[in-house]
């Protein structure tokens, strides 16, 4: 018989750098090395989120007054909006192509891939939507001082976006026009989100503490980071079998 | 080797939509009898015999339409999630049913308690709609039952839908509270709750009385609501099993 021992790794340099890699990093580089290798789907939810900010001097009014008043909830409505076009793609080509059955498949923790999709979508559109914002509040007339309160609040509000607008997306991935419908399903949970986001950017505008806010702002990202992957990934495996 | 149990016996039989079926079937004219005595007796006791308020006048008598539905459509809402959750759990098929039954009445009932809302607020706020805690947060209510609705609609697969439409529910469920305070905190007008388990209520008992009557009216109208939803489900979907042939065949 052969001596050999069985489950001895071939190569032990590939083990250490599956270590260092990890479910977590691994989905995490792939998923950021995708969305560079095609760079225009970044820009659009940034075009959509000026675009979106235009429409109210337009369709409201353009007096500076009046927008300095609107434009700490404008910002925010666009950057929900925004993250919610978004949202759609996060799970579709995975799905179309079978790499999402293959992760339900694999041996890793759902959990980590899922957290680690959640943040590369967040990467690359709430953290550049988070940068943009100031430039939004300039166009908006909103005074100087609430432009630390707008982007703490966003860097804060919007991964919370993210992981429950991947909620809605794991549940419609298996349908053909998930589109409308993951509106329907999100929307009504990110209006706590909304409501402290841009109860911030007034606060810090009348020059209130903001502690309170961003706070709150944090405890909904501690809940959403623990449990959202969970049903994130009920969900996605409900999408798959079905 | 006995086998140990870790849920009472009719849990288990729950689970079979046959057992359900017939359960139910001997169960709705107990609730539509409750329904139909309650439901009368409560709204001409309250529209004839309570006292008017001594601010309001008449118009406070559309309390007693509007707070039993609110609170309907809140436990409906418990009720769906919870049955969800054992949909999902124990792989229970009426359970999935339950939770599809409950969702368009909830719907119903949360429109309902908006209506009245509305017809109440214009005489006594003067305005039919303010963006005040309370409504906004039943609007928001309205819209998740809307949400789970539509994804149910839209999946074919019957399984495959309640499980998509029970995790939502449950989502739904966490942020119910979160929803709640944040809109509690951002603007109110309205006055709190009329009933708490904890305190009594704040009115004579002439007056709260046939509210509890009405509510209790409206639990049982539920009950019947879902009843017939539930066996219109088990039905549909058992079409197939004999039973379901030789109850149609007679």
């Amino acid at each position: 018989m052969s001596d050999t021992v069985p489950n001895q790794p071939a190569d032990s340099g590939m083990v250490s750098e599956c270590k260092v890699d990890g479910p977590f990093w691994g989905a995490l580089k792939r998923d950021l090395l995708l969305s560079y290798r095609r760079k225009s789907d970044l820009v659009n939810p940034l075009i959509f989120f000026l675009m979106v900010a235009t429409l109210f001097p337009l369709g409201v009014s353009p007096d500076p007054g009046f927008l300095a008043d609107v434009a700490p909830g404008v910002v925010w409505v666009a950057a929900l909006l925004a993250t919610l076009l978004s949202m759609d793609s996060l799970f579709r080509s995975d799905f179309e192509d079978g790499t999402l059955e293959q992760i339900l498949l694999s041996p890793q923790p759902l959990y980590m891939v899922v957290l680690a999709k959640v943040l590369a979508h967040w990467m690359l559109t709430g953290l550049p939507l988070t940068l943009l914002a100031p430039l939004l509040g300039v166009m908006l007339f909103l005074p100087a001082d609430g432009m630390s309160g707008l982007v703490i609040s966003l860097l804060l509000g919007t991964p919370t976006l993210s992981l429950v607008g991947a909620i809605g997306a794991a549940l419609t991935v298996g349908l053909r026009k998930g589109g409308v419908l993951i509106s329907l399903l999100v929307l009504p949970l990110y209006i706590p989100v909304l409501i402290f986001g841009s109860a911030a950017v007034q606060g810090a505008v009348t020059g209130l503490p903001l502690g309170g806010y961003f706070a709150i702002l944090g405890a909904m990202l501690s809940l959403g980071l623990v449990m959202a992957p969970l049903a994130i990934g009920a969900a996605l495996r409900i999408s798959v079998s079905g | 080797m006995a086998e140990k149990k870790w849920m009472p016996r009719w849990f288990y039989q729950l689970a079979s939509p046959r057992w359900c079926y017939e359960i139910t079937g001997k169960l709705l004219p107990i609730f539509a009898i409750a329904a139909v005595a309650t439901l009368l007796v409560g709204t001409i006791w309250a529209l004839a015999f309570a006292p008017a308020d001594y601010q309001q006048g008449n118009s406070f008598r559309i309390i007693y339409i509007h707070v039993p539905a609110s609170i309907l459509a809140q436990s409906c809402y418990m009720m769906m999630a919870v049955a969800g959750a054992i949909g999902l759990i124990w792989k229970m098929k009426v359970a999935d049913m339950v939770a599809k039954a409950c969702a368009p009445i909830g719907a119903t009932i949360a429109i309902l308690s908006l209506a009245t809302g509305a017809i109440w607020g214009k005489p006594t706020w003067g305005s039919w709609w303010v963006w005040d805690a309370r409504l906004t947060s039943m609007l928001i209510l309205l819209f998740l039952y809307l949400g789970i609705i539509a994804l149910n609609s839209a999946i074919e697969n019957a399984q495959t839908a309640a499980q998509s439409t029970a995790v939502l529910a449950l989502v739904g469920l966490v942020n119910i509270p979160i929803i709640k305070y944040s809109v509690d905190w951002w603007n109110t007008l309205h006055q709190p709750a009329t009933f708490t388990l904890t305190e009594r209520p704040a009115m004579p008992s002439e007056m709260w009385v046939p509210l509890l009557v009405m509510v209790i009216g409206f639990y049982c109208f539920f009950a019947v609501a879902m009843m017939l939803r539930l066996r219109n489900e088990i039905i549909q979907r058992e079409r197939r099993s004999s039973w379901v042939r030789d109850l149609i065949t007679g």
